[in-house]
């Protein structure tokens, strides 16, 4: 498996000083070849998958991308359940809020879509059974969940990345699931330390989950079987 | 639990108790569950691990960011110890935010000394902030104090941003900026509803600050996401995505404090 890790980052770096020449043809004729190479070193399947049958996350900089895009496709779906159909209790501020967070999460969602192209999984079948949508207790609990599970994977997922570009744009997108973290902690608590409560943030650091671990939390809320070679 | 234990073992007790108190530290390991402490703890101890840094040498680069980012640590914590300390600025009800935000502001101060030490660097001394001097009342007017607070921690969350890539030689370190970016960023949101504002930034919008803090601000309204490595987007949403600032951008913003 080292050896196969050792591969994709040489590959990687070559595919940077490509990416830097500014040759986009070249290179992504090598981004083609670098996922064949991995796909047969790894025994992983990177193609688009039906919502019904499985998908793979590589363990390189696309599988990290994938992994991010799976969980905006989990945070997307929820909210937009919610907004479709409010609980009765949201107040006007509450619906207002979480129709711009809705508007970010799908932008992020279709944001991996389109950047990963050829490279992206396909769609995630989500599973809210657990979710009582008509309780507003139950929704902001849920969404705080996903919140804070967000932040804590683009945390831990930054180190895994190999590409400065990819680095920066999930830098751009994890300060907005924080904001969106403490603006719910907000709600279910108003004006308290909850939007940044010692539990989450001990020491005055944001926690950072490895991959294993978010997926782990975030499969009770997802149908598609997601088999990851990511830590 | 055997993984945790070793990195206790590897503590340097000075730079725990600079940052955390040592009987904290553990109540705080057992409070917070295993799935928590696997994932917190190795990285925020690790952080503070002797023989971890020892191994290789730190690219002055590296020093250069956390230093850089101490500076605004500085910046934000002498800040909320003048503030909490102004008697009748900040009304009761809002007072725990305000001293949530102080305790995660000097440790994150704690923590880049402690590190750029540890790295072989030498951190900055803490400069003299002038924060009156565009603000007049910034301790005496709590809607000044809140704009202004508001200022530093979106400041904070685009300067970190700004950063990250040149921290990518040392995983660590880089973990542990991004563990701080995203808690400026939960500070943000709150400070910014306590001003009746959205949580996030709409387009580039100042949010009622005075021109002066137009800098804050400036280029969030980017609607292109990604380049040409990852797939160049147009998108249809500029709140969702914060938008890093450089050095340059950063240092004329806290000249205004300086």
């Amino acid at each position: 498996m080292s050896n196969i890790l050792k591969a994709t980052e040489q590959k990687l770096g070559v595919l940077e000083k490509v990416a830097q020449s500014g040759d986009r043809r070249t290179f992504l004729k090598f981004a083609g070849m670098s996922v064949a190479i991995l796909t047969v070193a790894g025994c992983s399947d990177t193609t688009t998958s039906p919502t019904t049958g499985g998908t793979t996350l590589t363990n390189d900089d696309f599988g990290v991308l994938n992994y991010a895009y799976a969980l905006e496709q989990l945070e997307a779906a929820f909210y937009t359940q919610v907004i479709g159909s409010f609980p009765a209790a949201f107040s006007t501020a509450e619906r207002a809020i979480f129709m711009d967070i809705q508007a970010h999460e799908v932008s992020h969602r279709d944001f991996f879509k389109a950047a990963l192209g050829t490279h992206a999984i396909g769609s995630l079948e989500p599973n809210f059974s657990s979710i009582d949508f008509t309780s507003r207790d139950n929704v902001l609990a849920t969404a705080r969940t996903f919140e804070d599970l967000g932040v804590s994977a683009y945390n831990g997922a930054g180190q895994l990345l190999t590409t400065p570009d990819y680095l920066v744009i999930a830098g751009k997108i994890v300060s907005v699931e924080a904001r969106h973290a403490s603006t719910i902690r907000d709600l279910i608590n108003p004006k308290s330390t909850a939007f940044s409560d010692d539990m989450i943030t001990p020491g005055g650091l944001d926690l950072a989950r490895k991959p294993s671990e978010v997926l782990a939390a975030a499969g009770a809320y997802i149908k598609t079987t997601i088999t990851s070679n990511l830590p | 639990m055997e993984t945790k234990k070793s990195m206790f073992d590897e503590l340097d007790p000075d730079i725990i108790d600079r940052v955390v108190s040592r009987r904290n530290a553990l109540i705080n390991t057992g409070k917070i569950g295993i799935g928590l402490a696997l994932a917190s703890v190795p990285v925020t101890f690790g952080l503070l691990s002797t023989k971890a840094f020892a191994k290789s040498s730190t690219p002055a680069e590296v020093l250069d960011v956390l230093n850089y980012a101490l500076k605004l640590e500085y910046l934000e914590n002498r800040f909320y110890v003048t503030a909490n300390a102004s008697s009748g600025l900040i009304p009761g009800s809002d007072a725990q935010i305000f001293t949530q935000i102080a305790k995660h502001e000097a440790a994150h101060v704690a923590l880049l000394k402690s590190t750029i030490t540890q790295l072989g660097g030498t951190p900055i001394a803490e400069p003299t902030f002038n924060y009156t001097k565009n603000f007049p009342d910034v301790f005496t007017n709590y809607q000044t104090f809140l704009a202004v607070s508001q200022g530093f921690e979106d400041t904070g969350v685009r300067a970190y941003k700004g950063r990250a890539t040149e921290l990518m030689s040392n995983k660590t370190v880089l973990t542990a900026a991004l563990q701080i970016h995203s808690v400026e960023a939960r500070h943000a949101a709150i400070v910014r509803r306590l001003r009746g504002q959205k949580g996030w930034i709409t387009g580039n919008d100042r949010g009622g600050l005075p021109a002066a803090a137009q800098a804050i601000y400036d280029g969030e309204e980017n609607l292109v996401q990604g380049t040409n490595t990852v797939g160049k987007v147009t998108v249809t949403s500029s709140e969702a995505y914060d938008e890093p600032l450089n050095a340059t951008q950063v240092g004329a913003i806290v000249s205004l404090f300086m």
